[in-house]
C-alpha cells in the first residue's frame, strides 16, 4: 500500500509548525566543518544559556550551508520573524546573540547575515542575497543548512521523495529517456553521459545487476559529497532509489570513505528511516520494485576513484584497476553488468524527475546543462562550498562568489591532482567539461584551489606528483616508475639541485605518462607539471637558473633573518626556537644563526602573532639575499 | 588476548567465507585492536581459507590500516591541497620534530601516534590538524604545544 501522501501531509504539518513555531528555533550548523570551527562548544554555550534564562526553545543541528567562512553558524526562529541567520558566532557571541534576540528582541546588526523570509525583513537582507550566494543556483544542495539531515521529515516536507514517487508511476526506459534529454553528465570528473550508462546496463541481458554510489571522494582539497550526504542525505538516497528502478536493479552500495565518519552515521541513519516508511526495501511505496542498499567502508586509496578499481576493492581485492572494454556497465561488480555513479550525479536525479527535462537544462551552456557544486578553497577571502550553473566563467566564481584573493591572485587549480593549475590570464574560460580541457585541466569532481603569490607553482607540482606516486597502485609501470621520477625531478628543481635540461626532460616524462598508463589515474597524472610548465615555465626558470623561489615557499632556496631596525627584542621568537638558533638579551635586537636554523617558520609566525614584535623576521630567497 | 580472540571469533563468524569479506573485516579487527596485528592476519586468512600474503597484500595496499600498535591519542596532520598550500607540511615536521616520532610510528610513552591523511575535507579551515575525533582549524606551529596539551 502506498502511504506516500498521507507520510507527505503529517511530514509538511510537522515543518510548518516549526517554520511557525511558537517556541523560539535554534538551528545550528554542524556538519564536521561546523564541528571543525568550534559548532560543538557553541551547542554547549546555547543550551546552557536557554537553561539559565529559563527560555524554552527547540534547538535543531543542521548540516552546512555552504558559506564555510562565517562558521560556525546560528539560525534563530522567533518572535514571528523569518529565520535570521549570523555568522561567525563563537562561544562569546553565541550567549550575547541570544540573549539580545530572544529577551530584548534585537538581533545583533553586526553577526546577523540574512533572513529566510520571502519577505523583507526589517532592514536584514535576505540570506540568498550575499555576495557569496547571490549568483548562485542551489539545486543539488537546496536542503543544505536548512533542514535537519538526521529526520527523514524534513526532507519529505520540502519535496522529498516526490521524485521517486512519480518514477515509480512511469515505465524504467521513460526514466532513462528523461534522464539522457535532460543532459545530466557524470559529476565525478569525466562527464560521461548519465542516460548513456544506465542505457547500456539496462539493456545488458542478467539475473543480477548492481548500482554503485561512489562517495569516496579522494581528491584533496574537495568536499562536495562529504557536505552533501552530511547536511541531506535522503538527496542521494531518492536519487539512488530511483537510478536502480530506472536499471533494474534489486542491489545498490555507496562505497564511501571511511575517513567521513559522520557522513557514515547521517547515511545509516537515514536507511533505518527509510525503511520505515517504506521507501527501500520490498516493494517500495507499494510497487512491485525493491531494493536493498548497503555501506562499504572503503579503506583509503585514491586509485579506487577509477570505476574498475572501485569494483575490485568491494570485491575485496586491492583497487587496481584493468583495462577496459568490457565497461562496468556491461561487466562489473562480480562480472554482472554495474553502473558507478558519483554523489552530486545521483543527488541531481530526483530534482530532473519531479521537474522535468526542459526545466533542468534552462540551467547551464548549451552539452553542459544544468549546475555543478564546487568546493572553493586555498587563499580565497569566502571560502567554501558553492553550486553555480555550468559556463560560469572562474573569474565570476573566484572573485564575484568568492571575494578574490587577500594578495595578488596567481593561478587556480581544478581537478585535484589529475588536474591543472589555470593563470589569470585564463580567467574568462567559461567552466564546462570541454573548455577545462582545452587548457589543459578537468572538470574533476569540484575542488578549486586558489593560490595566490605565497604559492610557489614548483612546490605545488611537486605535492601533486608526491601524492600521486604515492597513491598509484604499481600495477603498470609508466605510472609507477614515472611519477616517481617525475617527483624526483621536482624535489631537485625546489632544492636547487637541478641541471638546466630538466624542465624539458620533466615535460617529456609527463607526456610519456600520460599517453601510456593504463588507467585515469596515470593518464592524468601528467596535467599538473604541464600547465604548470606552459602557463609558469618563467617560475620554473627562476627556481633552475637563480636558485630563487619568488613565493619564498621552497625552503632550500630561503633563508631566515631578522631585520634589526624593526627588531624590539622581546624574546619570543627565540622562546619558541626549537634548535636555539635565535639568539640575543632582551631589549636588544636578536641574532639568527643561519647554520642551526631549521626553517620551521615557528619564529616568523610568532613575530606576527605578537605585536610587540614588529614583524622584524622575514624571508628571503636567491635573487634579493 | 583470549577473551578479545573469543570475541573477535565472533565478528569473524558474522561475515560469511568469501573475498569480499575480506576489507569489512580487516576494518573491525582494526576498530577492536587499533592496529592489523600478524595474529589477525592469520585469524583472517584461515577464516577465509585464503593465503596470508593475501590478506596482508590487500591490508598494506589501503592506507586506512596500520601495523604497530596505536598510541593513546592519535594525531592526524591533514596535507590536503588546500591544507599544504597554508603549511601543512610544517606542521607535519614540527610533530616529528617534537615527539621524536615518524608518520606510522608512536611515542616511546604509548602517548601519541603521528599520521599523516590526505584530505579531511574541512578545506575551508585549512590547515587542519585532527587529534583523536577533535578536528582543529587553521593551526600553526605556535598552537601546536598548546594542542596537544589538552591530551595528557
Amino acid at each position: 500500500m502506498n502511504n506516500f501522501p498521507k507520510l507527505q501531509k503529517k511530514s509538511k504539518a510537522e515543518w510548518d509548525s516549526l517554520v511557525h513555531s511558537k517556541e523560539p528555533v535554534i538551528h545550528l550548523g554542524m556538519a564536521s566543518c561546523g564541528k571543525a570551527a568550534g559548532a560543538d562548544k557553541v551547542k554547549t554555550v546555547v543550551l546552557n544559556t536557554l537553561k539559565q534564562n529559563k527560555i524554552k526553545a527547540k534547538v535543531v543541528e543542521v548540516g552546512c550551508i555552504g558559506t564555510c567562512y562565517l562558521e560556525p553558524i546560528m539560525d534563530i526562529t522567533a518572535h514571528g520573524n523569518p529565520r535570521l541567520s549570523f555568522g561567525n558566532v563563537d562561544e562569546k557571541w553565541a550567549e550575547i546573540i541570544l540573549r539580545k534576540y530572544l529577551i530584548e528582541k534585537e538581533h545583533n546588526r553586526n553577526k546577523v547575515l540574512g533572513h529566510f523570509g520571502t519577505i523583507p525583513f526589517n532592514g536584514v537582507p535576505s540570506f540568498y542575497e550575499q555576495p557569496m550566494l547571490k549568483d548562485q543556483v542551489r539545486i543539488v544542495t537546496k536542503n543544505c543548512g536548512i533542514i535537519d539531515p538526521s529526520d527523514i521529515k524534513q526532507y519529505i516536507a520540502n519535496e522529498g521523495y516526490v521524485g521517486l514517487s512519480k518514477a515509480l508511476e512511469m515505465k524504467p526506459g521513460e526514466i532513462i529517456e528523461l534522464i539522457k534529454n535532460a543532459g545530466l553528465r557524470g559529476r565525478g570528473g569525466a562527464g560521461f553521459p548519465t542516460g548513456i550508462k544506465w542505457r547500456t546496463c539496462h539493456d545488458t541481458k542478467s539475473g543480477e545487476k548492481y548500482l554503485i554510489c561512489n562517495a569516496d571522494e579522494g581528491d584533496p582539497g574537495a568536499f562536495m559529497n562529504r557536505l552533501l550526504i552530511e547536511s541531506d542525505p535522503h538527496a542521494l538516497l531518492e536519487g539512488m532509489v530511483i537510478a536502480a528502478y530506472a536499471i533494474g536493479v534489486t542491489e545498490a552500495i555507496i562505497y564511501i570513505r571511511a575517513e567521513y565518519p559522520l557522513a557514515i552515521v547521517r547515511l545509516n541513519n537515514a536507511i533505518e528511516q527509510m525503511k520505515e516508511y517504506n521507501l527501500i526495501g520490498n516493494n517500495i511505496l507499494g510497487s512491485k520494485f525493491s531494493l536493498h542498499l548497503k555501506l562499504k567502508e572503503g579503506a583509503g586509496a585514491f586509485v579506487c576513484g577509477e570505476e574498475t578499481s572501485l569494483i575490485h576493492s568491494i570485491e575485496g581485492k586491492r583497487g587496481m584497476p584493468r583495462t577496459r572494454p568490457p565497461f562496468p556497465a556491461v561487466s562489473g561488480l562480480y562480472g554482472k553488468p554495474t553502473v558507478i555513479n558519483n554523489v552530486e550525479t545521483l543527488g541531481t536525479v530526483a530534482h530532473i524527475v519531479r521537474n522535468g527535462a526542459d526545466w533542468y537544462k534552462q540551467f547551464g551552456v548549451d552539452g553542459n546543462f544544468g549546475t555543478k557544486t564546487f568546493s572553493l578553497v586555498g587563499k580565497i577571502r569566502r571560502s567554501g562550498l558553492i553550486e553555480v550553473p555550468l559556463g560560469t566563467t572562474l573569474r565570476k566564481i573566484i572573485f564575484d562568489i568568492g571575494g578574490g584573493t587577500q594578495k595578488e591572485f596567481k593561478a587556480v587549480q581544478t581537478g585535484g591532482p589529475s588536474g591543472g593549475c589555470i593563470p589569470k590570464e585564463l580567467l574568462d574560460t567559461p567552466v564546462t567539461y570541454e573548455t577545462l580541457a582545452k587548457v589543459g585541466s578537468i572538470m574533476g569532481s569540484g575542488g578549486l584551489i586558489v593560490m595566490d603569490s605565497d604559492t610557489c607553482i614548483v612546490d605545488l607540482a611537486k605535492y601533486f606528483l608526491d601524492f600521486i606516486q604515492k597513491e598509484s597502485c604499481g600495477k603498470c609501470t609508466p605510472c609507477r616508475v614515472g611519477t616517481r621520477h617525475m617527483f624526483e625531478i621536482l624535489e631537485k628543481i625546489c632544492n636547487g639541485q637541478a641541471e638546466p635540461d630538466y624542465l624539458d626532460k620533466l615535460e617529456s616524462l609527463a607526456n610519456l605518462v600520460k599517453t601510456t598508463s593504463l588507467c585515469g589515474l596515470g593518464q592524468t597524472a601528467g596535467n599538473p607539471v604541464l600547465t604548470t610548465l606552459r602557463y609558469f615555465r618563467p617560475e620554473y626558470i627562476e627556481h633552475v637558473d637563480g636558485y630563487y623561489c619568488p613565493a619564498l615557499v621552497c625552503r632550500s632556496l630561503i633563508e631566515y633573518e631578522v631585520i634589526k631596525g624593526r627588531c624590539t627584542g622581546c624574546q619570543r621568537c627565540v622562546s619558541v626556537c626549537p634548535t636555539g638558533a635565535i639568539s640575543g638579551p632582551r631589549s636588544e635586537p636578536h641574532n639568527l644563526d643561519t647554520n642551526k636554523c631549521i626553517k620551521c617558520r615557528a619564529c616568523y609566525e610568532i613575530c606576527r602573532f605578537d605585536a610587540i614584535a614588529g614583524n622584524a623576521i622575514v624571508i628571503t630567497s636567491g635573487k634579493e639575499a | 588476548m583470549q577473551t578479545t580472540n573469543i570475541e573477535f571469533e565472533k565478528i569473524l563468524h558474522s561475515y560469511p567465507v568469501e573475498v569480499g569479506s575480506l576489507i569489512p573485516l580487516l576494518q573491525k579487527a582494526q576498530a577492536k585492536l587499533g592496529y592489523i596485528s600478524i595474529e589477525t592476519v592469520e585469524e583472517i586468512a584461515a577464516y577465509l581459507n585464503i593465503t596470508e600474503s593475501m590478506v596482508f597484500g590487500v591490508a598494506s595496499f589501503y592506507s586506512q590500516f596500520r601495523f604497530t600498535e596505536p598510541g593513546k591519542h592519535s594525531i592526524s596532520v591533514c596535507l590536503g591541497t588546500a591544507c599544504h598550500v597554508s603549511g601543512g607540511e610544517t606542521l607535519l615536521e614540527s610533530f616529528e620534530r617534537d615527539l621524536d616520532v615518524k608518520p606510522g610510528e608512536c611515542t616511546h610513552d604509548k602517548k601519541y601516534d603521528l599520521n599523516r591523511v590526505a584530505c579531511l575535507g574541512c578545506c575551508a579551515l585549512a590547515p587542519v590538524v585532527k587529534v583523536d575525533n577533535d578536528i582543529h582549524s587553521k593551526v600553526n606551529v605556535i598552537k601546536l604545544n598548546e594542542i596537544l596539551s589538552k591530551y595528557e
